[in-house]
């Protein structure tokens, strides 16, 4: 049985779902943070196999916004754990379900 | 894509991406979660390699596996008092649901979509031609990129700054 295109994009489908169960529902930010990767893989997955697949007068496309993502998921990372560490320096904490402060 | 070694590749690869990401879900700890969490994207690059994307899946390796690991491990390492603890929230049951719900929606209209398949081999190599595009018709984007970054850097600095640090 050859691989085609459905593969990848069951392979992609399934770690978006698990990527979205982890940053939903994980307790530590850390492990929400994971999540999040989780899933910008998964995109960045399904944007490679169309590229590679799909009929199109500029093949590459793809791969090029699959660079940007990478990019954009760099920073969003860096970011990040600047807020896990200023949220851990008020809190002593970075589990999501004690950071309440907001809460009424 | 139908010879022998390609096939077992993408099998293997994918039994690899998918089930080491389940072990993030179920591992209780948070530093084995990270390792898990590598050898997922260890994963996803080999499988860009079964798609002929040689750029891709070293960028891949090069940022994933290695620097946005290392920030997730200093970001572990710089909370010592917090919980190491990798546990669901009260949320688990509604964020069981809604994960299996979009995983399966978008493989239902994946598999039920008749897309325009192209009759053409891999491509021989992308690097350049990724290069070029990045140069050429998508330079502002680029641009608009690493300025993203500086200011992503400076706003990390800037946070995480201790307070009472005199200004210059």
């Amino acid at each position: 049985m050859a691989i085609e295109l459905e593969h990848y994009l069951i392979v992609g489908a399934l770690l978006f779902g698990i990527g979205l169960y982890v940053a939903l529902a994980k307790r530590n930010f850390v492990g929400v943070l994971m999540g999040v990767e989780l899933m910008f893989n998964a995109v960045n997955l399904t944007f490679v196999a169309f590229s590679r697949f799909v009929e199109s007068e500029q093949p590459l496309s793809g791969h090029v916004f699959v660079v940007f993502v990478i990019t954009v998921a760099a920073a969003e990372a860096a970011v990040a754990l600047a807020m896990a560490m200023l949220v851990y320096r008020n809190r002593e904490t970075i589990d999501m379900d004690r950071i309440n402060l907001l809460k009424w | 894509m139908d010879d022998t070694g390609s096939i077992i590749a993408f099998w293997l690869l994918a039994a690899l991406t998918v089930g080491s990401a389940a072990g993030v879900v179920a591992v209780r700890d948070l530093v084995r979660a990270l390792v898990l969490l590598i050898t997922s994207f260890l994963g996803v690059a080999g499988l860009y390699i079964t798609l002929s994307a040689d750029f891709v899946a070293v960028a891949q390796v090069l940022i994933y596996a290695g620097a946005i690991s290392i920030l997730l491990i200093f970001a572990i390492m710089l909370t010592p008092l917090a919980s190491r603890n990798n546990a669901e929230t009260f949320l688990q049951v509604p964020g069981l649901l809604l994960a299996a719900l979009v995983a399966f929606t978008i493989g239902l209209v994946s598999l039920q979509t008749d897309w325009s398949i192209a009759d053409r081999g891999g491509f021989p190599e992308t690097a350049s031609a990724i290069g070029e595009a990045l140069l050429d018709k998508y330079v502002l984007p680029f641009e608009m990129a690493s300025v993203l970054l500086l200011v992503a850097m400076l706003g990390a600095i800037v946070l995480v700054r201790p307070e009472g640090t005199p200004e210059e």
